[in-house]
C-alpha cells in the first residue's frame, strides 16, 4: 500500500515511504556497480590475454593513407589535373633535438636552398606536434640514394614517396581548375563541419579555388589505413595489414581544353574574359580569364616571391574575371532590349524612328556615337548599326520596371550558380535595387533620366561575362535556359558509375518564336553587314553577334579617339555571339578590359574561338585588332 | 589565550565538516592526482594545477557547509532563473567551440552556464516540493517536470549530452524522492522504450555515430570508434593487478585520448588493474552510502530530496563515466568525480559535497 500515491496523511508514513525509496535507490546503485564490476572482470580477467595482445599490437599504430585525388579531364579526355609520385625529404620535428643543426648537416648531403628553409619554417609554425614536414620535394634518384646511405646519421628524418598534384597544361584554364594547397585552420573547420575529419587524417592538401575547391569532397576519395608495428621508440618495424584507400572520383568537364588554350592565346596580353557555352546543354566550352597564372606554383606551398608577384600585379591575375568582374554590357544589351520591346508590344520590327544623333530628356542630351545620327532607323538597323538613339527612346517608353522584369529571368544581375565558388552577383538596376544599394534617402530615389542610359547597357548596369554568355545562350536556344556548368559528369572511381551534372533545363522563357527569330536575324546582320562584319569577313558559317563598348570615361562632347587615350582609360570592349546561326552549337561573351571598341578588339577573339570550334582552324597568333570607324559602335 | 583561539579556530574549521565524506573524497583525490600525474607528466603536467583546483574546491565546500539548508533554500529560485537565462543567452551570444555552443562570454572570462544547473536544478526542485509539501498534487509533479525539461532541452541542444544527462538525472532524483508515483515511473520507462526510435531521429549525427560505434567500434577505427577501442584495450590489458604506476603503454604511447579528463579511468585501470578498480568502486560506494545515510536522517523534505538527488548524482557521474570508458555506454562528456582533471567540474562537485555536509551538520532543527 505504501507505493500508492495519496496526499500526505502523517509524517510517519511519508518518512517510511521516503526511506523505502532510499533503499530502492541503494539497490539500484549496488546493481549498477555490480554490472560495472562484472564488466571489469570480463575485460581484465576473462579477456585479459586478448587485450594484452591488442595492447602489444598497439605498438601497432594505425597510419592513415591518403587516397589518390581524382583526375580532372576535359570533354575529350585530355588530362587537366593529375597526380604524380615523387620523393620528399621529411623531418619530424618532435623527434629531432636540434632542428637547425640537423638541417645544416642535411644541407651538406642534399641541396637545401634558403627558400626551402623559409617554407619549412612556415610549415613548422602551422603544423601539429607529431607531423612530418617536407623540407625538400622532388628529390632525384641520386639524392634519395645519397640520403639512404647516411640515414642512420639522421634520426627523425625520412624520405617519403608522396603524391603531388600536377596541372599538365600549366596555366591553361587556371581559373577553372583552381589549385590545391596545404590544409590550414579555416579548411580544418570546413572539414570538421562536413564530418570528414577522420577521412582527412592522412591528407595534407585541399582544393582552395576553382573546381578543386568546389568538388573537393568528390575528388578527395576515402582514406585507407595501414597497421604498422612500431618498436618502443616509435620506429616502424613491419606492416601488419592494409586497408587500401579509395581514390577520389574523376571529373569530366564540358570544357574543351584545346579551345580553352586557343582562346587564351587569342587574348594575347590583353586583360579580359570569355565564356563560351553549348546553348543546348549549358555546358561551358571555354571559360577564360586573362592574365592567367600557373596553378602548379601552389601545389607544395607557393614561394613568397611568386605570391607577391601574382598578388601585387596591377593586372590582378588571381581574379577570375569571368565570374567576378561585373561590367556594363554596353551595346550587347541592345538585342535583349529589342526582344523585350517585341515581347511587351512596345515596338514592332517595322516601326521607324528618326535619329538626329542625340536624344534630349529633361534638359539632358544623350548622344549617339554617330555624329549627325543614323537617319531613319527600324529595329533591324538599330541592332546592325548599333543606334543609341533608338534605345534611348525605347528605354524611356518601356520604363525601368519593365526592363528589370524582362532581364531578371534571363539571369542578368543574379548568380548563375556555375560550379565554382565565389561568383559575383552583378547589378540589374531597378528602383528596388537602388533602395537596397544606397543608405542615404536622397540617393535611393530612381530618376527617370537614369532609365535612358540603361537602354544602351550603360548606367548602373553591371553583369559578369558568364551572365552575358548565359543570356546569349538562352537567346540562341530559343528561350530554354540551362545552368552554366563546367563538370559534365563525375565518374565514381570504385563502380565506374557516371553522375551527370545539370542535365535538366532551369526554365523556359515564354518568348514568341517569331520575335526570337527576328532578333537572331538582326544579330546575323551585325556580323554580315554591321559592326561585326569586318571581324567575321569571309567566315564559312553564318553567325550572329553584337558588339558593345562599356564606357569608363565620359567625353563631354569631345571626339573619342581611342588611340589617343591612355590605355587604362580606354573603354572595355565586349562582344556576344552565337554560331551557326540556324542551329547554334556555341554561344559566347567576350570582354576585353580597356580594349576600346567591341568591334575592334573583342570580336576578332570571338571569331578565332568560333573558327576553331566549328572548323578546327588553329590560329597563328593572338587576335589582331580590327580597325573600325569609331561611329559604328 | 592563544591556545584558546587556536582551539576555537579548529572547532570552527571542522564544525560543519563531515569526517567520513571528507576522508573518502581525499583518498579519491589522491588517486586522481597520481593518475593525472601519470597521464600528463611526459607532456604538460596538470597535477599541480589540479591540486590548486582542489584547494579552491575545498574552500568552496567548507563555505557551503556553513550555510544551513534554510539559507541554501534562498538561493534556489535566483540561481535557477539566472542559470536558465544564461542558457538562453548562450544561444544568442554564445561562443562556439568544436561545433557546440556551450560557453557564455563575460568579458573578462567565459562560463558554462550548464554547470550552474547541476546545482541549481536539484536546489530549485527541492525548494518547489518543500513549498508545496502539504498540498502535493499531480499538477505539482507536472510543473516540476516542466522546470526540469526546459534547461535539459536547452543543454541537450547545445549540444552537450553529457551535462544534459547529469542535470536531467539530478532533477529526476528530486522528483523521485518527493514521491513520484510508481505507476508513473513504470509508465515513463515503457514510454521511453517505445520512444527510442523517435529519439534516434532527433539525435545529432555525431551522437548517433557514437551509439553505432558502441555496438561495433570497428566501423570507424580512425574516428569515433577509436576512443572506445583504445580505452577497452587499456582496461583489459591492465589485468588483475595493473601494469604499475607510470607503466601503462596505452597511456604513454598516447593511444588514449582525453586521458587526463573524461578518460582518466582508462589510465587508472590500465596501471592499477582490477584490484585498483575494485578499490575505486568500493570508495565510490562508500561515498554514496554515506550520502544516502545523511539523506535518510535529514530533517526536512527540502534537505531529504536535495541530499538524495546529490548523492545519486555522484552515482550517475561514476556509472556513466566508467560505463562509457569500459564500452558499455555511449561516449558522452561526463567526468569521473574527484578524479578527472578540470576546475569547473571539480568546484561543482565540492559544492555538492558541501551541501551534503550542511544537511548532515544541521539535521537537528534545534541546536544542541
Amino acid at each position: 500500500m505504501r507505493y500508492r500515491h495519496t496526499p500526505l496523511h502523517t509524517q510517519d508514513t511519508e518518512l517510511d515511504r521516503f526511506r523505502f525509496r532510499i533503499g530502492f535507490a541503494a539497490s539500484v546503485v549496488v546493481l549498477a556497480f555490480a554490472l560495472l564490476a562484472g564488466r571489469f572482470v570480463y575485460l581484465q580477467i576473462i579477456q585479459h590475454d586478448y587485450y594484452t595482445t591488442r595492447a602489444e599490437d598497439n605498438r601497432i599504430s594505425l597510419v592513415p593513407i591518403a587516397p589518390n585525388r581524382g583526375v580532372i579531364l576535359d570533354r575529350h579526355g585530355t588530362i587537366m589535373a593529375r597526380n604524380y609520385s615523387a620523393f620528399t625529404l621529411e623531418l619530424t620535428p618532435s623527434k629531432i633535438a636540434n632542428l637547425d643543426e640537423t638541417i645544416d648537416r642535411l644541407g651538406q648531403l642534399i641541396e637545401i636552398q634558403a627558400k626551402d628553409k623559409r617554407r619549412f619554417h612556415k610549415l613548422l609554425e602551422e603544423s601539429k606536434l607529431f607531423e612530418s614536414l617536407p623540407i625538400r620535394t622532388r628529390l632525384s634518384d641520386e639524392e634519395v640514394a645519397r640520403f639512404a646511405a647516411n640515414r642512420y646519421l639522421f634520426p627523425g628524418v625520412e624520405v617519403q614517396a608522396r603524391l603531388f598534384r600536377q596541372y599538365p597544361l600549366g596555366a591553361v584554364a587556371s581559373h577553372v581548375l583552381g589549385y590545391i594547397n596545404r590544409i590550414n585552420k579555416a579548411d580544418l573547420d570546413v572539414i570538421e563541419a562536413s564530418d570528414q575529419s577522420s577521412n582527412y587524417k592522412g591528407t595534407d592538401h585541399i582544393g582552395k579555388t576553382g573546381l578543386e575547391q568546389k568538388y573537393e569532397f568528390q575528388l578527395h576519395g576515402e582514406a585507407g589505413y595501414e597497421e604498422i608495428e612500431i618498436d618502443a621508440g616509435g620506429q616502424a618495424v613491419r606492416n601488419i595489414s592494409r586497408t587500401a584507400p579509395v581514390s577520389g572520383n574523376n571529373l569530366t568537364l564540358t570544357l574543351d581544353a584545346k579551345l580553352q588554350e586557343i582562346t587564351e592565346k587569342a587574348f594575347g596580353d590583353r586583360r579580359g574574359a570569355l565564356v563560351a557555352i553549348d546553348p543546348s546543354t549549358g555546358g561551358i566550352l571555354a571559360m577564360v580569364s586573362t592574365p592567367t597564372f600557373d596553378p602548379n606554383l601552389f601545389v607544395d606551398g607557393i614561394r613568397s616571391d611568386d605570391w607577391d608577384l601574382l598578388n601585387n600585379s596591377p593586372d590582378r591575375p588571381m581574379v577570375n574575371r569571368a565570374l567576378n568582374g561585373a561590367y556594363p554590357p554596353g551595346s550587347t544589351f541592345k538585342p535583349f532590349m529589342a526582344l523585350a520591346a517585341l515581347e511587351l508590344g512596345k515596338r514592332t520590327p517595322g516601326q521607324t524612328i528618326s535619329d538626329p544623333g542625340f536624344f534630349t530628356f529633361g534638359g539632358h542630351t544623350f548622344r549617339d556615337d554617330k555624329k549627325g545620327g543614323h537617319g531613319l532607323v527600324d529595329m533591324y538597323k538599330s541592332i546592325v548599326q548599333s543606334c543609341d538613339t533608338y534605345y534611348y527612346m525605347l528605354a524611356n517608353d518601356m520604363g525601368i520596371d519593365n526592363i528589370a522584369r524582362f532581364m531578371g529571368p534571363l539571369g542578368l544581375g543574379q548568380r548563375t550558380g556555375v560550379d565554382i565558388e565565389g561568383e559575383s552577383e552583378g547589378v540589374l538596376p531597378s528602383p528596388e535595387w537602388k533602395k537596397r544599394r544606397f543608405k542615404n534617402p536622397a540617393q535611393q530615389k530612381w530618376f527617370a533620366g537614369e532609365t535612358i542610359s540603361i537602354g544602351i547597357g550603360q548606367g548602373y548596369n553591371a553583369y559578369t561575362p558568364i551572365q552575358l554568355a548565359q543570356a546569349v545562350s538562352a537567346l540562341a536556344n530559343n528561350g530554354v535556359i540551362y545552368r552554366p556548368h563546367l563538370v559534365n559528369y563525375i565518374t565514381n572511381s570504385k563502380t565506374g558509375e557516371k553522375t551527370l551534372i545539370e542535365p535538366e533545363p532551369l526554365r523556359t522563357l515564354p518568348w514568341k518564336q517569331q520575335n526570337i527569330d527576328f532578333i537572331k536575324k538582326a544579330m546575323v546582320g551585325v556580323n554580315k553587314e554591321g559592326t561585326g562584319a569586318r571581324a567575321f569577313a569571309g567566315a564559312e558559317y553564318e553567325s550572329g553577334g553584337k558588339t558593345g563598348t562599356a564606357q569608363l570615361f565620359s567625353l563631354k562632347g569631345a571626339d573619342y579617339k581611342s588611340g589617343k587615350l591612355k590605355q587604362e582609360l580606354r573603354d572595355h570592349a565586349l562582344f556576344i555571339a552565337f554560331a551557326p546561326a540556324d542551329h547554334p552549337k556555341i554561344a559566347l561573351a567576350v570582354l576585353v578590359e580597356n580594349g576600346g571598341f567591341g568591334a575592334q578588339s573583342a570580336a576578332p577573339i570571338a571569331r578565332m574561338v568560333i573558327d576553331y570550334y566549328l572548323l578546327g582552324k588553329s590560329p597563328a597568333g593572338p587576335a589582331q585588332d580590327v580597325e573600325t570607324p569609331s561611329e559604328e559602335d | 589565550m592563544f591556545q584558546h583561539y587556536l582551539q576555537r579556530f579548529r572547532e570552527r574549521l571542522v564544525e560543519h565538516i563531515d569526517g567520513p565524506l571528507l576522508v573518502i573524497t581525499l583518498i579519491l583525490m589522491a588517486f586522481g592526482l597520481a593518475t593525472i600525474f601519470s597521464a600528463t607528466y611526459d607532456a604538460n603536467n596538470r597535477a599541480v594545477s589540479q591540486l590548486l583546483n582542489m584547494g579552491v574546491g575545498l574552500v568552496g565546500m567548507w563555505a557551503v557547509a556553513q550555510l544551513p539548508p534554510q539559507k541554501l533554500m534562498r538561493f534556489a529560485v535566483p540561481l535557477y532563473v539566472v542559470g536558465v537565462i544564461m542558457l538562453i543567452l548562450v544561444y544568442v551570444i554564445g561562443i562556439k567551440v568544436n561545433g557546440a555552443r556551450r560557453w557564455l562570454p563575460l568579458g573578462f572570462t567565459r562560463v558554462q552556464p550548464a554547470e550552474i544547473l547541476k546545482i541549481a536544478m536539484p536546489l530549485m526542485l527541492a525548494w518547489y516540493f518543500h513549498k508545496y509539501e502539504a498540498v502535493l498534487r499531480w499538477r505539482h509533479y507536472l510543473v516540476a517536470g516542466l522546470l526540469l525539461l526546459v534547461p535539459f532541452g536547452l543543454i541537450a541542444k547545445q549540444p552537450d549530452l553529457g551535462t544534459a544527462i547529469l542535470v536531467g538525472a539530478a532533477g529526476f532524483y528530486v522528483i523521485f524522492f518527493a514521491g513520484l508515483p510508481w505507476k508513473v515511473i513504470v509508465g515513463m520507462v515503457v514510454a521511453a522504450g517505445s520512444a527510442a526510435p523517435f529519439v534516434w531521429t532527433v539525435l545529432h549525427d555525431y551522437q548517433r555515430k557514437r551509439i553505432l560505434t558502441l555496438i561495433d567500434p570497428t566501423t570507424d577505427p580512425l574516428g569515433s570508434g577509436y576512443h572506445i577501442i583504445q580505452s577497452t584495450i587499456a582496461i583489459g590489458s591492465g589485468g588483475a593487478f595493473g601494469k604499475g604506476w607510470l607503466m601503462g603503454t596505452q597511456t604513454h604511447l598516447e593511444f588514449i585520448p582525453e586521458r587526463h579528463t573524461d578518460f582518466i579511468f582508462a589510465v587508472f585501470s590500465e596501471e592499477r588493474g582490477l584490484l585498483g578498480n575494485s578499490i575505486l568502486l568500493v570508495l565510490y560506494l562508500m561515498l554514496i552510502a554515506r550520502g544516502l545515510m545523511i539523506t535518510a536522517n535529514a530533517s526536512t523534505l527540502f534537505a531529504r530530496v536535495l541530499g538524495g538527488s546529490i548523492t545519486l548524482s555522484f552515482f550517475t557521474y561514476v556509472f556513466v563515466n566508467m560505463g562509457m570508458v569500459s564500452g558499455i555506454l555511449p561516449v558522452v562528456g561526463v567526468p569521473l568525480p574527484f578524479m578527472s582533471y578540470g576546475g569547473t567540474a571539480l568546484v561543482t562537485l565540492f559544492i555538492a559535497l558541501g551541501i551534503l555536509m550542511s544537511i548532515q551538520s544541521h539535521r537537528m532543527l534545534v541546536k544542541k
